[in-house]
């Protein structure tokens, strides 16, 4: 592994020896050591925020295998044709070279929280002054009878975006004329609350054109979803008759599906399919687990004010992974609590200040060309949890600019995040 | 620490004139006659009346209860026909707030008239105007509570900037959707502004005199010294 440094990285080291001389953490030591698991919407935000804040002082070194980060954010547009792949794909260039982070590709395979330090998957360790934790989210093992992962070439998740978005959209395209797509949608809590609801819009929009008798059936084991009134209120006037959803009154929490045979088993009653969208039960990124800082439900309860696990201190959990209240699990709001956590380390290690934390999230759904709708809220911490403080959400009846309005700002917002994240 | 951040948000607040409020109240306009003499401030730029048509301004008939930048004809900014999109209604509260200075609602204007402070002449001049909106008699004279007055930068704001790692890390959360690059597709750039056009932005979505829910938020929840501290560290925002 090699620290790239240019040369902004290197003024940026002479500036900050400053902040070194009168960091309490690490007088008589070498610069302090943080490692990031995972260089998502929370991890690569993190990364970013600690080394560009600390310009230079602490070693910030991400965890994550990949080269190319591909956003599950605007995966659903990509489906629903309005994006291509490729844009949706993200390089970790900037983070290594204006800012000197190390990316070390590889796998967390364990951590040693007692010894501080981090084993990759080929053996390698990493030791750390304070470990970020931000893995995302891996799938209950059962929760869908008849489905596990290794079924995912046949049933698709599509869940984190990459080949398994790529699949989902030639299934569709391929789907015999007037045949079935079948999504059987998550348990709360799981990761962005309209994006199930928003990919039937955008599995619609493709239907609508290319296969017009086609139908989508939805198997919801949630009485409710996010942002339903607006949902089915565009559902009716943009693809009318198409959706049929079936809640748990009639069997939605009871299925099962056959991979083998393209069929699906609602409360016993068997329907063939030609798609089928399996998104499972969802909890923290094993790393989590293997780490022991989650709790019996799967995720990572984290201390509202700063991020840190509720577990260990020197660990922070951000993003999906963790459990911290009222956010819902989204890439807004690993960014947003990646700025807390990363502030907070940054105190922790140099003695700069930590201001009080403040939290917010906005989600914006496509439901067909120009009818974008969001959801958002701001939050502040109290000691128990990151608590909702005041929200907004699109209004049923709006007019087409104010939608095509809406349907623009995500895209600014796109752009907006992704730069923060990536630099 | 959390220490010296309150005692900055409090110096913060010595750089404004304490934020009074406005006299306009339902009261206090007076009769439409009073507000003739005052209309010369506008028409210069607007006409209003049976023969009126567009000139530099838009024509004002029917002013109250229309939308912003509603006239299908005229050429309105983008930031005056942004607020017109997200909702915004022209009310006794909200022409006050413009007549006393446009850029509360629309930094971009091309209104470039710098605003009727005295409350009193703004009382006048909306009587003279709802005379020429239908059925003025039924347009309420004003909100039943007062507005609030937009706060006036009395000191260079610039000075606030005292703790850069304050404003960077309150426009960290801004920066999800800005971008520090300046680009401004579907969400408006908020780089490299003169300082007292950001605070009168920001303190118009705090007030809910702008339309925007999400900005009403965002800013709903920052001090009026957070609020300049903001506008401190945009203003020399360099990528
Ligand atoms: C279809 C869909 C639509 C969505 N739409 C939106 C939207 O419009 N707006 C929004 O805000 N959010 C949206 N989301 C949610 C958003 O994608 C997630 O909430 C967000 O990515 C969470 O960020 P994270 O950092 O917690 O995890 P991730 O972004 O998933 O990042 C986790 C990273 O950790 C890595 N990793 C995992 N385990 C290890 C390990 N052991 N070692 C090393 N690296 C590891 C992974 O490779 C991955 O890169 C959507 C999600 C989906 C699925
Ligand atoms: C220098 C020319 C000028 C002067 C003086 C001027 N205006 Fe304007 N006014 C404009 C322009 C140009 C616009 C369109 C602004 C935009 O698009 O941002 C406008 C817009 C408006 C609007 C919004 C109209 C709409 O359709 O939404 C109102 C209300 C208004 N002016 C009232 C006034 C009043 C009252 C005065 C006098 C106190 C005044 N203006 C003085 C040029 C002027
Ligand atoms: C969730 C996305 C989002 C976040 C976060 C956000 N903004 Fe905005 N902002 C917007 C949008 C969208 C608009 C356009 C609003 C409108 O139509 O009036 C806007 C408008 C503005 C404007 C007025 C721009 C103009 O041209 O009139 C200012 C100033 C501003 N924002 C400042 C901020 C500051 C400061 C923060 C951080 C405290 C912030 N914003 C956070 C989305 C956001």
């Amino acid at each position: 592994m090699n620290v790239s440094l240019n040369r902004r990285s290197f003024l940026g080291t002479l500036a900050a020896s400053g902040a070194i001389l009168s960091a309490p953490a690490v007088l008589g030591q070498s610069r302090p050591r943080v490692v990031v698991i995972g260089g998502g919407a929370g991890g690569a935000t993190c990364a970013r925020y600690i080394a560009k804040g600390s310009a230079g002082a602490i070693d910030v070194t991400l965890v994550e295998p990949a080269e190319v980060y591909y956003t599950c954010f605007f995966s659903n547009l990509y489906l629903g044709g309005f994006r291509d792949f490729d844009s949706l794909g993200h390089r970790y260039d900037k983070l290594t070279g204006d800012y000197g982070i190390t990316h070390a590709r590889a796998r967390a395979a364990g951590v040693d929280r007692d010894a501080r330090s981090v084993t990759l998957e080929g053996g390698e360790t990493l030791s750390y002054d304070r470990l970020v934790i931000a893995p995302g989210i891996d799938f209950v093992d059962g929760s869908v009878p008849g489905w596990d992962l290794s079924r995912a070439g046949i049933m698709p998740h599509a869940y984190k975006a990459g080949p398994q978005t790529r699949l989902l959209k030639a299934q569709v395209e391929a789907m015999p004329e007037g045949g079935t797509f079948c999504m059987v949608a998550p348990p709360n809590p799981y990761r962005c609350p309209p994006g199930p609801y928003e990919r039937v819009s955008m599995v619609a929009h493709v239907l609508k054109a290319r296969n017009p008798t086609a139908r989508i059936l939805i198997v919801d084991p949630k009485e409710k979803f996010s942002k339903q009134g607006l949902f089915e209120e565009g559902w009716q006037s943009h693809y009318p008759g198409m959706i049929t959803r079936i809640g748990p009154d009639f069997g939605g929490d009871k299925v099962e599906v056959r991979p083998d045979t393209m069929e699906i088993a609602i409360d016993g009653e068997v329907e063939k399919v030609d798609v089928c969208n399996v998104i499972p039960a969802q909890k923290a990124g094993m790393i989590a687990a293997a780490a022991g800082v989650t709790d019996d439900k799967g995720w990572a309860p984290v201390n509202p004010h700063s991020m840190a696990s509720r577990a260990d201190a020197n660990v922070f959990v951000i993003g999906d992974a963790s459990s911290q209240g009222d956010m819902p699990k989204s890439g807004f709001s690993a960014n947003s609590q990646a700025k807390v956590a990363a502030m907070n380390i940054r105190a922790e290690l140099t003695g700069s200040t930590a201001f009080p934390a403040k939290y917010s999230n906005t989600c914006w759904s496509l439901i067909d060309t120009d009818d974008g709708i969001k959801v958002g809220a701001s939050y502040e911490a109290t000691d128990e949890k990151i608590a909702s403080v005041e929200s907004f959400v699109s209004q049923t009846g709006e007019d087409a600019d104010l939608r095509k309005a809406t349907y623009e700002e995500s895209l600014g917002w796109y752009a907006g995040i992704t730069a923060d994240i990536f630099g | 620490m959390a220490g010296r951040a309150g005692i900055f948000m409090i110096a913060g607040l010595a750089f404004f004139a304490a934020p009074g409020v406005s006299e306009v109240r339902a009261s206090d306009t007076g009769p439409p006659g009073n507000g003739a003499p005052i209309w010369a401030e506008c028409s210069g730029c607007h006409q209003i009346g049976p023969e009126a048509t567009n000139a530099i301004g838009p024509n004002l008939n029917g002013i109250f209860g229309r939308k912003a930048a509603a006239l299908d004809n005229f050429q309105y900014s983008k930031s005056l026909a942004r607020a017109g999109r997200d909702g915004l209604i022209w009310t006794y509260e909200t022409l006050d707030a413009y007549i006393a200075n446009p850029r509360v609602f629309a930094s971009g204007t091309r209104m470039s008239y710098p605003g009727l402070k005295d409350a009193a002449k703004r009382a006048d001049l909306l009587a003279y105007l709802r005379d020429f909106s239908d059925k003025p008699r039924d347009i309420p004279e004003a909100e039943p509570t007062a507005r609030r007055a937009m706060p006036e930068l009395s000191a260079d704001v610039r000075a606030l900037a005292g703790d850069p790692e304050y404003g960077a890390y309150l426009a960290s959360e801004c920066l999800t959707c800005h971008q520090t690059s300046g680009a401004d597709r579907g969400i408006p750039s908020i780089t490299l502004w003169p300082t007292e056009d950001f605070v009168l932005a920001m303190h118009a979505y705090k007030q809910k005199l702008r339309p925007h829910p999400v900005m009403q938020m965002m800013a709903g929840r920052l001090s009026d010294g957070e609020i300049a501290a903001l506008a401190a560290y945009f203003a020399d925002l360099k990528e």
